[in-house]
């Protein structure tokens, strides 16, 4: 600094103009310094730290947002979609991005027409959610409501509404066990594989059924775009968009519309429908209603909705062809009739019914009191006779006819891409004496031998013992057509007799049998089958037709058709359905519309004219009443899907120990357990 | 002689010139801020210039005696004002810092930097100079200073108030006062640091210290403003990202960027090179504020020109410290480049002011040299 030098005026005020000077040097030269501070701290950060900043910089300005992957659709055989997808516009919410949660949720549900139920459901999955998982609030959102959501946007951050694809099944309930349901991933599963992709707003994986064992494969690879974005969010312009690629297909074996018309025609009814092609083992349709609407539970399931499928005493929730279990009742008949074979017995050897069978010192009834008179096996079977079953099950013992009872498929778990997969009991002396430290008794074979007591099976195993009975092939079920033709081995049963078990059991629905009724209305397809009536409860409790209706008889008949060149084959399980007479019409219609389509669906649409309307618009209805009714008052639903299922399942296992309850002693057969009680339309409470 | 008139050619323009570059420099960064558009913030700023620096030179023409007359009623008229804002503000509820005049709102505690500086260069002038190292060189000083501050810090407005207190304390250092006050009330100010801070500061104010001292604790509240800083002024790099091309500024992560953050808004868009140049003006323009200061003849003007220069720097270096994250965000706006009138109100009374003396100053070499 240039320093004047001035002729000296008083030497105090010099000494002052010195301190002046020597001073405004000290803060000049501190003020240099902060200048040079800053010079060198502004090029600390913009040149040795460029890069970090660059980088901060470009992420502060590129967002980039992961595009869900559309799902794989799930084919049935004929490449008809049995799960697809549908574009729509979606809403979704992520907590930790909410500015003010409550005012937000209000504000969507303004828009949205939500009712309370609604509302306190959103509630209940954003508190559930962690807070960078996104939440949805509603799929199907019509254009006016996104538009309107859209517009408000700068009010409402994290809310983030968008186009997607929502998962659609065009044959809703039809297909709810079998196909399982999406919805977006847990909090759990997130931990588990920790992939963006499960918290990307919109994204779903498969929950229950064939979504969820075929997730990898229809996962596919998610899309990504990268767009510029102010601070607040909103998108200024696209930088990049590199497609997602869609998931595989899964073609099934599933033929779709017999697999929607089966569930249709159970009707009012709750019970399954299994139907197999016996030459490759493909499932055509495994049908088990009441059921739910996949295409509702996709934001999760509604505290509503769950309440009412959680009421119903027909367990829409389970699975009844895969977790089902039932006495097989006298469908078994033909199988111990090829025990009786394979152990040496001749077919026309014959036994005399009186109606009832003294071992030792009890009789054992048949169902009827009056007696067949002489019966061979052939009748045994079409006249579905229990004393000469009592007969010569004695002779031969329960070991024969366990292992037999195995080979056609009962107690066993097919290799099957399900979820559970329940496989039953085939009660032998050892099995009982591992679980109940009990000998075998008389009665227990009895018990066996008619398909009650101990034995359970599921309604799928039962149509595999349809198939094996109708090909006497080891056929097994498969659900995945791969384009490739399975080769069954045979189960060595000579032709002979596998042509005079085919022909008792067309008798039972072409002959002098128990089913009449179940003759095909179409020319040149006999159908082969056998009934059969479960008990529950003894006959002291009910009649098993009429009163509280768990205690009513299950109805079951296991089919082939046709039956002297058996192609398909298949069960049907109705269950408190009164008696087989439940059943057998079912599988009639089922079967002719399988032959003969326009038949079969004008059978169907004149039925579910008494019914009121079609599973679906039913199920409609009774959501409706049932939301009027229940009001506000409507418990949570547990949080976990998997809590639901386990519940579901862990009630299923509970369920077929009802049977067994009874098992203890000897179960006398009703008397006509197969008259065609007329259940059709009637109302079932 | 040269061709141009007299009036033009007497002008300090080694001052002057850097002065338009700079603010016309921030003009432009603030058309940026606008996203490309004179309005809203780059026409103003230009209009104000233009009309501060009329006023700038209207102040030139007050003489010394003038300015010495109306240091006192300057004074308590803005102390006065300072009072009706704290009034307005208590009726009004909540805290106010300016009065609304119609074509601006006018921060009084902005005026009382310049003021508190020519009030205490005026208070020195008279005080008998055997008296610089007695309490009657302190009392009045400090009462003169504590008073608007003590008003300022009401509104709560700190670094205004530091302002007033860095500006005051550099006129009082400047004349003479005993060294040992200064280190004395400096290391008891260091010790009261922690009690201020708990007693003194509102809890929007401690944060703000907080995370001032570790921005990364709270990257998206109030740490925010000092992290988009930086990252702005670090992503410029050398050269910067080139003129309108600054993205944290145009997608709004950069807060405030045509006020307090206005040199993060120029540094991401025109680098180290642009930054080094504002600096570097600065330095002119507070180097030769230093040289009107000492070649000054008297006392009061030589205090009023050196206050002056050290309200400017205070202004400055607290506002690029802040930018780049070595100072608390305290809202002290850039001279020149940022958008608002009462700073470039006074700013340019300080500038108008050292134009003053500057005159004075020739005015008496030429007399010396007649």
């Amino acid at each position: 600094m240039r320093r004047s030098r001035r002729p000296k005026q008083h030497i105090s005020s010099t000494t002052l103009k010195d301190r002046f000077d020597r001073r405004s040097v000290v803060i000049g030269a501190f003020q240099g310094g902060i200048g040079v501070l800053l010079a060198a701290r502004m090029g600390y950060i913009a040149i040795a730290e460029n890069e970090k900043y660059e980088l901060q910089s470009e992420s502060n300005r590129v967002n980039l947002t992961l595009i869900p992957p559309r799902r794989g659709w799930l084919l049935d055989r004929n490449g008809a979609p049995l799960a697809s997808n549908r574009a729509d516009f979606r809403v979704d919410v992520i907590p930790e991005r909410l500015a003010d949660r409550e005012d937000t949720v209000r504000t969507l549900g303004e828009i949205l027409d939500f009712g309370p139920d609604q509302m306190a459901d959103l509630n209940a999955r954003i508190d559930e959610a962690r807070p960078f998982q996104p939440v949805e609030v509603s799929t199907g959102v019509d254009y006016e409501q996104f538009a309107a959501i859209s517009v408000r946007l700068p009010d409402l951050p994290g809310v983030v509404p968008q186009r997607g694809f929502s998962r659609f099944y065009p044959t809703g309930p039809s297909v709810g066990h079998l196909i399982g349901y999406v919805g977006p991933a847990s909090a759990e599963e997130y931990e588990e594989d920790n992939n963006p992709l499960l918290i990307t707003p919109g994204y779903k994986i498969g929950k229950d059924g064939l979504e969820k064992q075929f997730e990898r494969q229809l996962r596919g690879e998610p899309g990504a775009r990268r767009v510029e974005v102010t601070a607040s969010g909103r998108i200024v312009r696209d930088l990049e968009t590199r497609d997602d690629i869609q998931g595989d297909p899964v073609k099934l074996t599933i033929d779709g519309p017999l697999q929607d018309y089966a569930a249709r025609r159970i009707g009012l009814e709750s019970g399954s429908v299994v139907v197999m092609d016996c030459l490759t083992g493909d499932l055509l349709c495994m049908a088990s209603m009441p059921s739910f609407d996949p295409n509702s539970f996709s934001a999760g399931i509604g505290s509503l909705e769950y309440s009412m499928l959680r009421d119903d005493v027909r367990v829409p929730l389970r699975n009844k062809v895969l977790s089902g279990l039932y006495p097989p009742g006298s469908t078994v008949k033909p199988m111990v009739g090829m025990a009786f074979l394979k152990a040496g017995l001749k077919p026309n050897e014959s036994v005399f019914c009186g109606g009832g069978l003294r071992v030792g010192n009890r009789v054992f009834r048949c169902w009827n009191r009056r007696g067949h008179g002489r019966v061979d096996l052939a009748k045994g079977i079409y006249q579905s006779c229990d004393v000469y079953f009592y007969h010569f099950a004695q002779a031969i013992g329960m070991d024969p006819i366990a292992t037999m009872a195995r080979r056609y498929g009962m107690g066993q778990e097919f290799p099957l891409p399900v979820t559970t997969q329940f496989y039953g009991t085939v009660p032998d002396p050892e099995w009982k004496f591992n679980k109940f430290e009990r000998e075998w008794q008389a009665f227990d074979t009895v018990n066996a031998t008619i398909g009650q007591g101990y034995m359970l099976a599921s309604p799928l195993q039962l149509a595999v013992m349809a198939s094996r009975l109708a090909t006497s092939e080891i056929v097994m079920p498969r659900l995945v057509l791969d384009g490739s033709t399975p080769k069954f081995e045979s189960m060595g049963v000579s032709p002979e007799y596998k042509a005079y078990v085919r022909q008792a059991m067309s008798d039972v629905v072409n002959g002098p049998g128990t089913a009449g009724r179940a003759r095909l209305p179409v020319e040149e397809v006999l159908m082969a089958g056998k009934t059969g009536t479960a008990q529950v409860v003894g006959l002291s409790l009910s009649d098993g037709k009429s009163g509280p209706w768990k205690f009513r008889d299950h109805g079951l008949f296991i089919f082939f058709a046709p039956f002297d060149k058996p192609r398909y084959a298949g069960a049907v399980v109705i269950e408190h359905g009164g008696g087989s007479g439940a059943a057998y019409p079912i599988a009639r219609d089922v079967m002719t519309y399988l032959f003969d389509p326009q038949k079969g669906m004008d059978a169907l649409l004149a039925l579910e004219k008494q019914w009121g309307g079609t599973a679906q618009e039913r199920l409609n209805k009774q959501y409706a009443a049932y939301a009027a009714e229940a009001g506000e008052t409507v418990p949570p639903v547990p949080r976990r899907e998997e809590d639901i299922f386990a519940q579901v399942e862990a009630e299923a296992r509970l369920a077929v120990r009802q049977s067994e309850s009874m098992a203890d002693g000897v179960i006398t057969p009703r008397e006509d357990p197969f008259a065609p009680g007329d259940t059709q339309g009637r109302p079932t409470t | 002689m040269s061709i141009v008139p007299a009036p033009i050619a007497r002008q300090p323009w080694q001052m002057l010139i850097p002065l338009f570059v700079l603010a016309s420099f921030g003009a432009a960064v603030l058309f940026s801020a606008a996203g490309g558009n004179m309005q809203p913030f780059a026409q103003s700023h230009l209009i104000r210039f233009g009309i501060f620096l009329v006023m700038a030179v209207i102040i030139t023409f007050f003489t010394r005696d003038a300015m010495k007359l109306l240091a006192y009623p300057i004074y308590l008229i803005i102390l006065l004002l300072l009072v009706a804002v704290e009034a307005i503000g208590f009726v009004g509820g909540g805290s106010q810092r300016w009065l609304n005049l119609g074509f601006m709102t006018l921060q009084p505690s902005e005026l009382m930097k310049p003021a508190i500086v020519l009030t205490l260069a005026r208070f020195y002038d008279t005080l008998p100079v055997g008296m610089v190292g007695t309490w009657r060189a302190l009392v009045p000083a400090g009462a003169i200073i504590a008073l608007p501050m003590a008003l300022v810090l009401l509104q709560p407005d700190l670094g205004t108030s530091l302002a007033l207190a860095f500006g005051g304390v550099v006129v009082m250092f400047l004349a003479g006062l005993p060294m040992r006050w200064f280190v004395t009330s400096g290391i008891a100010g260091l010790a009261a640091i922690p009690v201020l801070y708990t007693f003194a500061l509102q809890p929007y104010q401690q944060r703000r210290v907080t995370t001032f001292l570790d921005p990364e604790s709270d990257p998206l509240g109030s740490g925010y403003h000092i992290t988009q800083s930086k990252i702005a002024i670090g992503s410029g790099g050398l050269t910067g990202k080139g003129f309108n091309q600054g993205s944290q500024s145009h997608l709004n992560y950069l807060p405030e960027p045509q006020t307090d953050f206005v040199f993060a808004t120029m540094a991401e868009e025109w680098g180290f090179i642009g930054g080094l140049l504002v600096i570097g003006i600065f330095a002119l323009i507070l180097r030769w504020g230093w040289k009107v200061a000492s070649n000054s003849e008297d006392r009061f003007a030589r205090l009023l020109a050196a206050g002056m220069v050290a309200t400017i720097f205070f202004y400055v270096a607290i506002n690029l410290m802040m930018v780049m994250g070595l100072a608390p965000v305290v809202g002290i706006p850039l001279p020149f480049m940022s958008h608002g009138g009462s700073s470039m109100l006074t700013n340019m009374i300080c500038i108008g002011i050292l134009m003053q003396v500057y005159h004075w100053n020739r005015r008496t070499h030429r007399r010396g040299l007649d």
